[in-house]
């Protein structure tokens, strides 16, 4: 393992301010995006999971500069030569490094321009890049289709045209369209049915093999991310609370979080017997977060010391991280094996 | 590598009996358009209205002036059928005047023995085309000795008719001139409010707001009583499209304003941004294209109340005046009760109006369901 990774985020903050009032006085900070770290390594996939407004696809688009980060730095590793801190150089300087990196995002009905066609849908970032024009952008394009599994002879239909599925992989061929080093995939597949999800999976699984992409995969499900990832973190109220490689973190969580959202995951055996977590209360307001531990209040582990002091993410075991206070000595319940 | 065959970028539209026909674009809104019935019947006579209005000076027999002396208060002519050597051949006749002698009130009656046919295409009174040239050619008359009046003529022996025709110029140019107005001042404003956002666009928004809650007829009295008297024709006409779009623009901005400020968070447009796009790339190639439809239904639905605008305050006398001719300005003529019961053909005008006004609302419904033949 000595190859840089492509992505090394640190202490990545988004804050958004609440504004009052007709003179837009702030009068607080909602922590989206609360002092978070990772990495992803070459062909490597990470996938990132939490319940909605937990942050994850805040970070998505800081790391792509689609959000201006409050704070932390975005090491994008581009080539040998090459390593630039995306949290910080200018829109311009952003422009010329956008064919490295690129996103595909969850709806595929609001993610395609319906007035364009297909032919200018994925090869807008080709044309934006100035990577090829005329002729040249449409063999490219079409030999993109063929890779998605769509037929080049759509080119130049609309996106109305197709099913929810094809428009996925019309996405994911826009999101290839500039041969990019990683693919933040914002809940790819989390609009689409169970049969079209698996479909879109495999496609993303083939890609990654074959062009070496490294994906950082959203997803507010366990099940689509033990799929895919390679390493999983969990996100909860804007921070991470648990960073593990895949088995390590479904088999023997480290924190309660995880251990709940685990028991979430719907097992296909109806004989295996599960007792499921039922998490009270709702996800903590990011703008007025509790005391503590973030989580203490939903915790059925919970204890004085979670109310007053804020776990930090400390390595459990090599490879696995966590935040919680009594990592160590919580005999977790993991995926049925 | 082949590509695009001659159907690849149509859409498929199944028809009725189970076939299924490929449609461009543009065919599948004019399919849309079309299948709106009273879109169907409101664009022929919206553009019928037009073509009346543009070659008005033409289809008029007389001038919006011209007085027919001894035809005060007349009602419209009968227009009798007849064969004239071997030809089909429209007359009527000479009228003559008497008093009823109680009330002192004219009485019409036609003088069977005087036959005036009608002529098509005469020399009648001169006109101006655009004031560069003089032409006297009319698309009908009769000879000296007799008048023909199809809507009748009003209180100063004028022609209805032609006043009606010629009055059409301004009502109906009124409506596309303000919206044209309104639309570049909301385009602009509404695009800086929904673009900037923040504390800009709750200004933008809270001055319409202000804008809309005056009551809009006081707000043109005001606007247009600052208009001088004196003006000649053209010019009043001018300032009264812009009086009518201070108002208008409102509207307008604000469907821009929202629709920018909707589009402007949706996926695609991110996906632009992520490729690179600048702010005035994103604006112009993906989210004007996304609501020109929208303006365009929008500001077809505006032109009405531009034109009811133009009429009620010609109406009041604040609009345009004499020696101008529109719509609003021929119903002054109705003003009191007795032309109405004496002389119902005086509210013709207003017939004109009422079309009119309907026939936009129909072709804007129609244009709405058309507008959009992709819609999510």
């Amino acid at each position: 393992m000595t190859a840089p990774p492509v992505l090394k985020v640190e202490g990545l903050k988004k804050y958004f301010p609440v504004e009052k009032g007709f003179l837009r006085r702030v009068v607080g900070q909602v922590k989206a995006v609360d002092d978070v770290s990772l990495t992803i390594g070459a062909g490597e996939t990470l996938g990132l999971v939490g319940e909605s407004g937990s942050g994850k696809t805040t970070i998505g688009r800081c790391i792509l500069r689609a959000l201006d980060p409050t704070a932390g730095s975005i090491q994008f590793h581009i080539d040998d030569e090459k390593t630039v801190d995306m949290a910080t150089i200018s829109k311009r300087e952003m422009r010329e490094l956008r064919r490295y990196a690129n996103m595909i995002f969850q709806d595929p009905y609001y993610s395609l321009d319906p007035r364009w066609t297909i032919l200018d849908i994925v090869g807008e970032p080709l044309r934006l890049s100035k990577l090829a024009e005329g002729a040249e952008l449409e063999d490219r394009v079409a030999s993109l289709m063929d890779v998605v599994g769509l037929e080049a002879k759509h080119l130049r239909r609309y996106p109305h045209a197709f099913s929810g599925g094809q428009r996925q992989r019309i996405g994911v061929a826009r999101a290839l369209a500039t041969n990019p080093r990683l693919i933040i995939a914002d809940e790819p597949v989390s609009a689409l049915d169970v049969s079209t999800q698996a479909q879109i999976l495999n496609l993303l699984n083939d890609l990654q093999s074959e062009f070496g992409l490294s994906y950082l995969f959203i997803a507010h499900d366990l099940s689509v991310v033990e799929h895919i990832s390679d390493r999983v973190a969990v996100m909860y109220v804007g921070k991470l609370v648990e960073v593990a490689p895949k088995d390590q973190l479904f088999f023997f969580p480290k924190h309660p979080y995880t251990e709940a959202l685990l028991s979430a995951v719907p097992t296909p055996d109806p004989d295996v017997e599960k007792k499921r977590i039922i998490l009270p209360g709702e996800i903590a307001n990011p703008a007025d977060p509790p005391s503590g531990c973030y989580f203490h209040p939903r915790c059925q582990y919970a204890q004085d010391r979670c109310r007053e002091e804020e776990p930090a993410l400390r390595e459990i075991v090599p490879g696995q991280w966590a935040s919680c206070h009594f990592a160590e000595e919580l005999e977790l319940v993991g995926a049925p094996q | 590598m082949v590509l695009a065959e001659q159907t690849a970028d149509l859409a498929p539209v199944e028809n009725g009996d189970g076939s299924t026909e490929y449609l461009s674009r543009g065919r599948l809104i004019r399919r849309r358009f079309w299948r709106h019935r009273l879109a169907r019947l409101g664009l022929p006579v919206l553009a019928a209205l037009y073509l009346m209005a543009i070659f008005s000076d033409f289809i008029a027999p007389y001038r919006p002036d011209t007085r027919l002396k001894g035809f005060k208060d007349a009602p419209p002519s009968v227009i009798h059928f007849g064969v004239d050597e071997n030809r089909f051949q429209p007359y009527v006749y000479a009228r003559k005047r008497t008093f009823h002698s109680k009330t002192f009130r004219e009485i019409y009656t036609e003088q069977e023995d005087k036959k005036y046919p009608i002529h098509f295409f005469v020399r009648g009174d001169t006109y101006e085309i655009l004031g560069l040239f003089k032409l006297d050619l009319h698309l009908f008359g009769v000879d000296e000795g007799a008048n023909i009046t199809l809507f009748g003529t009003d209180s100063v022996s004028r022609d209805l008719f032609s006043r009606t025709v010629i009055g059409a110029l301004v009502s109906l140019f009124v409506g596309l001139g303000g919206v044209a107005i309104s639309f570049v001042l909301g385009c602009i404003i509404g695009g800086i409010a929904g673009y900037l956002g923040g504390i800009v666009d709750e200004f933008i928004m809270r001055i319409i707001d202000l804008l809309i809650a005056i009551p809009t007829l006081p707000l043109w009295m005001v606007l247009s009583a600052a208009i001088p008297r004196q003006w000649p024709v053209a010019h009043t006409y001018f300032a009264i499209t812009i009086v009518l779009s201070i108002v208008g623009w409102t509207g307008l901005a604000r469907v821009v304003r929202g629709k920018l400020l909707s589009l402007r968070d949706l996926d695609f447009v991110t996906a632009s941004k992520l490729a690179g796009g600048s702010d005035l790339y994103i604006i112009t190639r993906h989210l004007l294209p996304n609501f020109a439809s929208h303006l365009i239904v929008t500001m077809t639905l505006a032109v009405p109340g531009m034109i009811l605008g133009e009429t009620a305050l010609s109406f009041i006398g604040l609009g345009m005046q004499e020696p101008g001719v529109s719509w609003g300005v021929l119903l002054d003529d109705t003003k009191n009760f007795g032309a109405l019961v004496h002389q119902p053909w005086k509210l013709i005008p207003a017939l004109f109006i009422i079309v009119t006004i309907l026939m936009f609302n129909f072709v804007g419904d129609g244009l709405r369901d058309a507008a959009d033949p992709y819609s999510l």
